[in-house]
């Protein structure tokens, strides 16, 4: 509680962060804040001239059906593994200032956010025009989703940064676990190709029931359901009380291990 | 936590791993486990020491002594090992300048993302974004972006910001060298309008003369303990005493084949005639490197009679002795006057008087005459120095020749300021 209330009096701290990382990232680039929009639309490009063109597969509209997953998974992987230089970013800050250190992961997972939502106008754009429609009844479930997400994300970037501290080597394996965690989230397939046995298995990686809740509105153009809402929920909660603890514990000793 | 207090330190340690070999890498952690060794280096052993409010402390100690850990702890970047902190109210720290500076923006973009680093909100930024770019004198050159400053301007903004938090409690590290000599007088006036507004302040500083001047309890840590504390001038020459004992063990060895064989031939009659006077003396302490010593100083009258008791107008001459051991060059002489409470009624040096530097080769004697002594009625006493520079002292003898001065006015305070009044009452 004391935690929530001194992360209130620092927000202006939080906002300037993300303000400052976003302004930074693209500065010095001809097209600047443009990327923000580019990036993700020439990578859509891409999948569409793989997917349809070279490698046929048997779902319609694959290269939207990767899409609408492809965007919050890159949003959860950066989170992952970018969350590792969070603190060594800062060391200079985090050696000589106090401030509630919770407030370096909170900025990068929200910048980190915000880049995702912006990556959404060409979803919303591309989801219009392809045929499936945008539809409100679904779409209203997307902020619930995306903030559910966002936990989850918060609570990965809290352990991974805090953790690198102490073991630089997390940085390099989580490259690994990275890639090995997209391949057993439903992005590429459909969580109905999961074979019967390993479905409690799967469900268990909270990354799958936000995947299949994305997939469900924007590219069923359905509400998703209350189940996979709830088993998405629980496991962010879960996730970030674990990571927010660890933080905690292990935030004490930053200023020696730096 | 008792009502009149907002910081209470109790029995803090503090200790830090020195590892003979990190391993950082998750392999060397599992690999290597034995080579993770390391020695426990305590830092602290137990301090603890309570601030009223309103109060401005100073940690003085030699490098590596724990006072700048103390700080930090203090401001929360680290944790003690065992003990406890309090501190009551918003903390603002001057121990890094600068934080968050994005060299690509504005220095008014970067007044508010240094500013939020201090945990100030929008809205108190935008109450105090024309103060701060007041106070850092950076006028139109604020929405230039921060990297075409120079480091002078670049500091200054920093500082500014820092110090316009207004914090309850303000934590300072050694860092009112910021800009130049106007901008420094600047920064120290504000600190002390901080704490005339009753601001807490903690200075860790190496500079005796600013913790004397803004604080009123010095507290000396001496290997993680706290040695001693109190009245920042007494505390300050029991420091200064004991750091030139250190030095002077260091540097015994080559004084003493030098001093020893000069010594031989300088002694002349003025010192036969001066022993009687030394002994007079009482509290004297003498520290420095030694080439050159003050043997005693006489307080004369415009008529050349040696007395103690003036009165105010009346002219006073001081006449210092000095023995030379070895040659010093580039030498002045420095007195200052002290009200026997510890306020330095006044201090001047030859250099600061514009008179060339000296060699000094023989022993002698020097004067300086204050032909219109304008102290109030009170106990003196003077420190006197043979300096190289203002900072390497090579005899500085303080706290010597009692004199008291007598007043026939009934004006009040430590000195005499000519004045006229001018008074306008109605009819």
């Amino acid at each position: 509680m004391k935690l929530i209330k001194e992360l209130w009096n620092y927000r202006e701290m939080i906002i300037s962060l993300v303000k400052r990382d976003l302004k930074s990232r693209y500065k010095g680039s001809v097209l600047g804040f443009l990327w923000m929009f580019l990036n993700p639309l020439l990578q859509l490009c891409v999948y569409t001239a793989v997917f349809s063109v070279i490698m046929k597969s048997g779902i319609e509209k694959y290269y939207l059906f990767l899409f609408v997953a492809l965007v919050p998974w890159i949003f959860f992987s950066m989170c992952l593994a970018g969350g590792t230089t969070v603190i060594f970013a800062q060391q200079d800050m985090v050696k000589k200032i106090y401030f509630p250190r919770q407030v370096l992961p909170i900025s990068f997972a929200t910048s980190q956010f915000v880049n995702m939502i912006l990556s959404f106008i060409i979803i919303f754009i591309v989801v219009f025009f392809s045929g499936i429609g945008l539809h409100a009844k679904a779409l209203i479930f997307l902020p619930l989703v995306m903030l559910i997400e966002y936990i989850l994300a918060l609570g990965v970037t809290f352990l991974t940064s805090a953790l690198t501290v102490y073991f630089r080597d997390l940085e390099h394996i989580l490259g690994i676990i990275s890639m090995a965690w997209m391949y057993l989230t439903p992005i590429l397939y459909d969580v109905t190709s999961v074979p019967e046995e390993f479905l409690p298995i799967f469900n268990l990686n909270p990354m799958t029931p936000i995947i299949v809740a994305y997939r469900d509105i924007l590219y069923y153009g359905k509400a998703p359901q209350v189940n996979t809402l709830l088993n998405a929920f629980i496991l962010g909660i879960l996730v970030l009380g674990i990571g927010e603890v660890t933080f905690a514990i292990l935030q004490r000793h930053f200023v020696e291990e730096l | 936590m008792k009502d009149d207090n907002v910081i209470e330190v109790k029995n803090i340690t503090k200790k830090f791993k020195i590892y003979y070999d990190k391993g950082k890498m998750l392999k060397e952690k599992v690999l290597f486990w034995k080579r993770n060794k390391y020695d426990e280096h305590w830092v602290l052993n137990g301090i603890s020491f309570e601030v009223k409010r309103g109060e401005a402390v100073g940690l003085i100690g030699h490098n590596g002594c724990g006072k700048s850990t103390t700080l930090k702890i203090l401001t929360g970047i680290m944790y003690p090992d065992s003990g406890t902190i309090e501190l009551k109210g918003r903390v603002s720290s001057l121990l890094e300048l600068g934080a968050g500076f994005h060299p690509d923006m504005s220095g008014r973009e970067n007044i508010y993302i240094n500013a939020s680093i201090f945990g100030l909100s929008r809205k108190e930024i935008d109450r105090r974004v024309d103060d701060i770019i007041e106070f850092s004198e950076l006028g139109a050159y604020i929405d230039n972006p921060v990297r075409t400053y120079s480091s002078g301007m670049y500091m200054r903004l920093a500082f500014s910001v820092a110090i316009n938090v207004d914090a309850d409690i303000l934590l300072v590290d050694e860092i009112l060298a910021v800009g130049d000599v106007n901008f420094q007088a600047k920064c120290f006036n504000k600190l002390v309008d901080i704490k005339k507004k009753g601001t807490t302040i903690v200075i860790v500083s190496h500079s005796m003369g600013q913790i004397e001047e803004i604080c009123d309890r010095s507290i000396w840590i001496h290997e993680g303990l706290i040695r001693t504390e109190g009245i920042p001038r007494k505390v300050h020459k029991e420091y200064l005493t004991y750091m030139g004992e250190i030095r002077k063990g260091k540097i015994s060895v080559l004084n003493n084949i030098a001093s020893t064989q000069e010594s031989v031939d300088n002694e002349e009659e003025t010192v036969q005639e001066n022993k009687q006077a030394d002994e007079n003396m009482k509290d004297g302490n003498h520290r420095g490197t030694g080439e050159a010593k003050i043997l005693c100083i006489e307080t004369r009258n415009k008529r050349g009679e040696k007395v103690e008791v003036f009165s105010t107008d009346e002219p006073i001459t001081f006449r210092v002795h000095y023995e030379v051991y070895e040659e010093v060059q580039n030498a002045l002489f420095g007195l200052s006057i002290f009200r026997n409470d510890g306020i330095r009624c006044y201090g001047s040096n030859s250099r600061a008087d514009g008179i060339p530097t000296f060699t000094l080769k023989n022993s002698g004697y020097f004067e300086i005459e204050f032909t219109n002594n304008q102290l109030l009625q009170g106990k003196y006493y003077v420190d006197v120095c043979i300096a190289v520079g203002i900072d390497d002292m090579v005899d500085y003898f303080d706290t010597v020749c009692n004199f008291e001065v007598y007043s026939l006015y009934e004006d009040i305070g430590t000195i005499r300021m000519e004045h006229k009044w001018r008074i306008n009452v109605g009819e």
